[in-house]
């Protein structure tokens, strides 16, 4: 370890903040599985909720999206 | 992080995005033309490609391109009128746009050695912001003050309804930051993750699987470059849908 | 860390920090984005989709006059077999009528020839009747001629005369018996 504290710090949070992007594929997983689950069970009106499948897995990786961000920034820009 | 040889692993994951002056080293003023001014017009090249020469024959029986940019032309126009209603198709042409826009611009800057545009977050900034404008301002356009009704959820108790008012309106000003910063987000991380492993296959005993690990990076990206530019796209049409119809 | 991320870190700070957030670069991408996606729009909405529009609206078109087309054709093969239907039931009547007809005639015929082959029967069963009879008549009578011959010899052989009519009636008599 040759650099400062502060860089040490900037390491570290970018290194947590990427726990987040694990969070996402959780949300990510749980949209899909039960939009599965529900599609197994009436299959005929899955098809027109696939935009909302997609919706949702957006909003979910927007923000595993956000953390990643949050990495990149701490570890290149900050 | 892979340990130090004694060359140095060095990592320049976000090198690519650099925008730099295509012809010379000057500084990047706004009439510049740039890499970025190259890539854009390459979309545009290949737009014009599919869309204009692609159906030039204006065959009843299409050829392989014209029926691609009719699938592409059907495929929105649904989405539009199933999501958004039947008063929304005018707004087609703009979406279309847009859709086309990103899903060329992504898939043009998978090609290595190319620079994805929409990467940028001053680009799809841009894009989110035009479609939050043009959204907004269309609300109030078309619905007057009853576009306010869009934040005041009339089927909640009243007591919650100024609570719910202020959720409301942040999430409605925070949706063109999401927005950008999805697209933006994903393709960026998308190319430095690959570019990260590209420098794990300078050492000799992780190279093969950093080789396949691309491989597979690359196949993700594929599906992430059309499904971002498909959720864009839907989103910017239930953006489209509430001003439309604020009511919920 | 490894100190050639170190270094990454520096240059990179070193040169601009990430490059989305160089704001020296934003008024060209904008720009230049601005500039590419009004052609893009221009392009689209003036030329591409209105041609696609078209060309979609004619296939349409032409689809729904091809299974028009489709819809008289197997109205006329559907007219065109109940006709044949037709033809063939009445074609199988006609036939039934003859082949009735036929049969009638030949029937008649047949009655005819049978009548006559029955009325010629009994006239030969007549005839043949007749001829038993008058045999059997004749037969009858020569029996008695000879049984009253046969009965006058044997009288006389017995030596008394006979008498003839007497002979008669007891042979007459006999033959009744």
């Amino acid at each position: 370890m040759e650099g400062d504290i502060a860089q040490m710090g900037q390491f570290i949070g970018a290194g947590l903040a990427g726990i987040g992007s694990g969070a996402a594929a959780i949300g990510v997983g749980h949209v899909a599985g039960n939009f599965l689950a529900g599609a197994l069970r009436n299959p005929s009106a899955a098809g027109g909720q696939t935009a909302t499948l997609f919706i949702g897995i957006a909003f979910a990786e927007a923000l595993g999206i956000f953390s990643f961000l949050v990495a990149l920034l701490l570890m290149f820009a900050v | 992080m892979a340990t130090e040889k004694e060359g140095g692993l060095v990592f320049h994951p976000l090198d690519q995005f650099i925008v730099k002056p295509l012809f010379g080293d000057g500084a990047v003023h706004w009439y510049t033309i740039t890499n970025v001014t190259l890539w854009l017009a390459l979309a545009v090249v290949a737009i014009v490609a599919l869309f204009v020469i692609g159906t030039r024959g204006r065959a009843i029986v299409p050829s392989r391109t014209q029926s691609i940019g009719e699938v592409l032309y059907g495929f929105t126009y649904k989405m539009v009128e199933d999501v958004a209603g039947k008063d929304a198709v005018k707004f087609f042409p703009y979406i279309f746009t847009l859709f086309m826009f990103i899903l060329f611009s992504n898939f043009l800057g998978l090609i290595p050695m190319s620079f994805a545009t929409t990467s940028h977050i001053a680009v799809t900034g841009v894009l989110a912001a035009a479609v939050f404008l043009t959204v907004t301002i269309l609300g109030f356009v078309k619905n007057g003050t009853k576009f306010l009704s869009l934040f005041w959820v009339s089927s909640a108790p009243l007591a919650l309804r100024p609570v719910l008012a202020i959720i409301e309106l942040i999430s409605y000003f925070v949706r063109p930051v999401s927005h950008s910063i999805r697209l933006g987000g994903n393709i960026m991380a998308g190319h430095a993750v690959m570019k990260v492993f590209a420098g794990f296959a300078a050492i000799a005993a992780i190279s093969p699987i950093a080789v396949v690990s691309i491989t597979a990076i690359y196949g993700l990206e594929v599906l992430v470059a059309a499904v971002q530019a498909y959720v864009f796209t839907i989103l910017t049409v239930v953006y489209l849908k509430d001003a439309l119809h604020p009511a919920h | 860390m490894a100190s050639g991320t170190e270094t990454t870190a520096d240059a990179a700070q070193g040169s601009s920090g990430m490059p989305q957030l160089d704001f020296a670069t934003f008024p060209n991408q904008i720009f230049w984005l601005v500039v590419t996606l009004v052609i893009i729009y221009f392009v689209l909405s003036r030329i591409a989709l209105p041609r696609i529009a078209g060309v979609l609206a004619e296939r349409q078109g032409t689809i729904t006059n091809d299974i028009a087309a489709a819809e008289e054709l197997k109205q006329k093969a559907k007219e065109a077999e109940e006709a044949y239907n037709q033809a063939l039931a009445e074609a199988r009547v006609e036939a039934q009528k003859i082949g009735a007809e036929a049969k009638a005639e030949i029937q008649k015929e047949l009655d005819k020839a049978q009548a006559k082959a029955d009325a010629e029967i009994a006239a030969r069963a007549a005839e043949s009747e007749k001829a038993i009879a008058e045999i059997r008549a004749g037969a009858v009578e020569s029996v008695k001629a000879v049984a009253k011959d046969t009965t006058k010899e044997i009288l006389s052989a017995m030596g008394s005369k006979a008498d003839a009519k007497a002979v008669t009636a007891a042979v007459t008599a006999r033959m009744k018996g």
